[in-house]
């Protein structure tokens, strides 16, 4: 289903795969809230979702997303180093997907979360300056700087 | 090859069990 070796490797190595037959299964997508496929939920150990992706993607753009929904769900646990280290992953391997700016606003939180420093926030906004000072993450961080 | 779980309910108390994020897969083609 995943040709590609690299978003095989990931998702094995960082989630519990569950694959759902919506013609066999139609309950569960709405339980969980899935009006279309392919949805791809990212859920924490706790079953409470913290990222949703949406239609098909091209392996680079969906490794990306795996990613930052990696990040979010340490970011919800309060797992700050593991979130920031996801999110700069993203800004790394994949610094052109979609998901690189939410990745740079997210790893700004992250790193003010862990530290209580405005300052982070501040540097987030200067960050957007510098680089997807066009998209709307940009304008979300705006107000930090 | 992955190794996908289709009972979702025994598989998300396992990621719980196994403090392991989940990743559902809705799709339209055959299993």
């Amino acid at each position: 289903m995943y040709p590609d070796p690299r978003v095989e490797a990931l998702i094995r190595d960082s989630f519990f795969p569950i694959r759902i037959q919506v013609l066999e299964k139609p309950e569960l997508m709405e339980r969980f809230n899935a009006q279309w496929t392919p949805t791809i939920l990212l859920l924490g150990p706790d079953g409470r979702e913290h990222h949703r992706i949406e239609g098909f993607l091209e392996t680079g753009d969906f490794l990306a997303q795996l990613l930052l929904g990696l990040g979010h769900v340490a970011r919800a646990r309060g797992k700050w180093d593991e979130a920031i280290a996801r999110y700069e992953e993203v800004l790394a391997r994949h610094p052109d997907a979609d998901a690189a700016p939410a990745a740079q606003y997210w790893r700004g939180v992250a790193r003010y979360k862990k530290s209580g420093d405005p300052a982070e926030l501040a540097a987030t906004t200067k960050a957007f300056q510098e680089r997807y000072a066009d998209t709307p993450w940009a304008m979300r961080a705006s107000v930090w700087g | 090859m992955l190794d996908w779980r289709e009972d979702v309910d025994a598989a998300l108390e396992e990621a719980k069990r196994t403090d392991r994020p989940a990743l559902l897969d809705f799709t339209a083609a055959p299993l």
